[in-house]
């Protein structure tokens, strides 16, 4: 019993940390139909933020919670005003221009930090004992995150000013322009706000993976995986999507091993996206953000 | 023979074009730098081990050349980053050999980048080094491996850990020919020791997310854990096992902890009371080492990462060479190969190791160490330990023309019950 509990907070673990690396991508692919290939490194220079505030005496904390968004949220502002506001809607050039992006984010972390793994800052919390298993306090720490992440993104969404202007930019950007809405400015916000969150995302995991300058790259394929099987709807997608994955690589992993859950997750997209060519939200929850 | 004006071309013709190539070859054969090529990982998930033993390696070329270098010539190392990647593992081997012409190739950390470039360099002809721990079962003429491998570590390391801790032993590993027929070894050495291996499972090396196979651990009720993991996305598994407050009631050995120098790169609360057996430490007290580390570390600075068994080894196995060099007086393969076989010895940082003819193995003393407050206490060592495992399928006196990785289709097929 105390196996099936434990089990499934591992599952859910696996869940949220799907959902954690997916939303930043999610929000800016949602909301702007831009890719971002450059994702993966939005989450190591969030990772390098903790390191490096961690060691120079900064509250973790702090690094983690506010400093990471903060640092790369404001990188992205950065990024879309030099290079994605000129490229909107040439998906393609977008692509080859995130990548590019992403190699030379590598190439400029490498040359400062090294090629090597930094960090000795461990995951700030205790254990938790249920019966006679002991689970990774952090863990359920940034499970919780997530779920807070997930309604203030639903929240903003659904009932701020701002929330309202971007959904009415994301539905027809045209009709939002025409009506007096600056959608250039929104795409702005919207950008370095997915940028952000992938910086939090990137800080929170830090402690649990310990950081590289190509540590990105491992989280790319699964993020983008998830955001594609969910579809356009930002926070229905991604959690749907989350929550179907997560439990078969969970689930797998522990009966086969970590090999065979990797395989199975990606064996259930390719199903999915078979069966659903645009994603669980494109059949189901159409009406959801 | 009547000397008409196109025969009177063509002769100087030839001669002016091939004098430059034969002074060239003159001059290369004795009197230029002896060439020494180091293919080794400096960027990607394996530079953990390559940095090191790339620090080592130039240690190593510059002594040598202070004091004068090989039979009068200077040595020129020439270096190479493959970058974690096994295709520029065999372009860069084909570049030292057939381009570079390199005298020695001292190259590969993990076995899958050995086994790509082995052949090639046998093809070319071109005496080869590998100086990384390994599984053992290499039997190849012109390859000298001197790591360690698991008859010398695995095998005094998991009798001293289960009578520690417990029989129950749970082992992960890297998915890779190293952590498969290491999972072997360590496989054999708990059932020869009366002991059961629970599980085995293996990790891809850009796992980065544990806990099922944490949850798995605590599930089996195992003693112990045996870890054959590598690079740095696997490090992660000491801090998720650490997190989930597991390093206290199931322990852990490992066959290739510390090499990458991860004591140094996770917390002392996360690594103490780990086990590892290596051919070197750090912390080995003895004149000769501490003499090697003030140097390593004087020539670093402050940046000077640990030392450790890759590092160390890779450093002796230069001045080996180096040896054999002298004793043939010539840096030509044959000769050199002739001269390490021939029972060849080096005094070292690690102690003293010689080559072990019949396997092209290196005799060498092992150590066995705890880890608190991420330094290793060394609290076992053997002396001069043969690479038995090697030696039970391979025996180059008795039949030199040899190339093969004995192991390659695991122990079983090797004929050896695991």
């Amino acid at each position: 019993m105390d196996l099936y509990f434990s089990l499934l907070l591992q599952i859910i673990y696996g869940v949220a940390n799907l959902a954690l690396i997916s939303l930043g991508l999610a929000i800016v692919f949602g909301m702007m139909r831009v890719i971002n290939l450059a994702h993966g490194e939005f989450l190591m220079l969030g990772g390098y933020t903790v390191v490096v505030a961690t060691n120079n005496g900064i509250n973790i904390w702090f690094s983690i919670l506010i400093l990471a968004p903060l640092v790369v949220g404001l990188i992205g502002l950065i990024v879309e005003r030099c290079l994605i506001q000129w490229l909107y809607g040439r998906m393609i050039d977008t692509l080859l221009a995130t990548w590019g992006l992403s190699l030379l984010f590598i190439g400029i972390i490498t040359s400062i930090f090294g090629a090597s793994t930094s960090t000795v800052i461990s995951p700030p919390l205790g254990t938790i004992t249920i019966g006679d298993y002991t689970s990774s306090g952090y863990e359920l720490f940034l499970i919780f995150v997530v779920i807070v992440l997930l309604l203030f993104v639903f929240l903003t969404l659904k009932f701020t000013a701002l929330g309202l202007v971007a959904r009415a930019t994301m539905q027809n950007s045209d009709m939002a322009s025409c009506l007096g809405i600056s959608t250039s400015k929104i795409y702005m916000i919207t950008f370095s706000l997915g940028a952000a969150v992938s910086g939090l995302a990137g800080g929170l995991l830090a402690p649990l993976t310990g950081v590289l300058p190509n540590i990105g790259a491992i989280y790319i394929g699964k993020a983008f995986i998830t955001v594609i099987s969910g579809g356009s709807a930002i926070l229905a997608g991604t959690t749907s999507a989350s929550i179907l994955l997560g439990s078969v690589n969970g689930v797998m992993s522990y009966v086969t091993g970590p090999t065979f859950g990797e395989v199975a997750l990606l064996f259930t997209a390719i199903i999915l996206l078979r069966l659903m060519p645009t994603g669980i939200t494109g059949r189901f929850f159409r009406k959801s953000q | 023979m009547s000397m008409n004006r196109r025969n009177f071309l063509r002769t100087t013709a030839t001669a002016t074009l091939a004098a430059p190539a034969l002074i060239n070859q003159a001059f290369a054969g004795s009197h230029g730098p002896i060439k020494f090529v180091s293919i080794l990982d400096q960027s990607g998930g394996l530079d953990i081990y390559g940095k090191p033993m790339v620090d080592a390696t130039k240690m190593a070329i510059d002594e040598m050349n202070e004091s004068g270098g090989l039979l009068g010539r200077e040595i020129e190392l020439k270096i190479y980053d493959p970058q974690s990647s096994i295709q520029f593992y065999t372009q860069f081997a084909t570049q030292a050999a057939a381009g570079d012409k390199a005298d020695v190739v001292h190259a590969g950390i993990t076995s899958a980048s050995r086994e790509a470039i082995r052949p090639t360099l046998s093809r070319y002809e071109t005496l080869y080094f590998y100086n990384t721990l390994y599984e053992g079962g290499v039997c190849d003429m012109n390859n000298f491996c001197t790591g360690s491998t698991p008859a010398q570590t695995v095998e005094k390391l998991v009798p001293y850990a289960m009578k520690k801790w417990g029989k129950k032993v749970y082992i992960v590993a890297a998915d890779y020919n190293y952590g498969h027929i290491t999972a072997e070894w360590v496989q054999k050495y708990v059932r020869d020791n009366g002991g059961d291996p629970v599980e085995v499972e293996f990790f891809p090396l850009d796992v980065t997310n544990f806990g099922p196979t944490i949850k798995k651990i605590q599930a089996s009720k195992a003693d112990m854990v045996m870890s054959a993991l590598v690079g740095g996305a696997h490090v992660s598994f000491y801090r998720q096992y650490a997190a989930a407050g597991m390093n206290k009631s199931v322990p852990v050995a490992s066959t290739t902890f510390g090499v990458g120098n991860e004591h140094k790169l996770i917390s002392a609360e996360e690594g103490d009371g780990m086990i590892c057996a290596y051919s070197y430490f750090e912390e080995i007290d003895s004149v000769a080492n501490k003499d090697f580390v003030a140097r390593f570390k004087a020539r670093m600075g402050d940046g000077a990462p640990a030392l450790n068994e890759l590092a160390a080894r890779s450093y002796e196995a230069a001045f080996i060479w180096a040896e054999a060099v002298k004793a043939a007086g010539t840096a030509d393969r044959m000769p050199v190969i002739e001269a390490l076989r021939s029972g060849i010895a080096y005094d070292g940082p690690s102690g003293r190791v010689d080559i072990e003819p019949k396997t092209n193995h290196l005799n060498q003393n092992v150590y066995l160490a705890e880890l608190k407050d991420q330094s290793f206490n060394i609290v076992e060592s053997y002396q001069s330990q043969p690479p038995t495992d090697t030696l039970m399928v391979c025996d180059l006196v008795a039949n030199p023309d040899q190339s093969v990785f004995k192991f390659e289709n695991g122990l079983k097929a090797a004929g050896i019950d695991i």
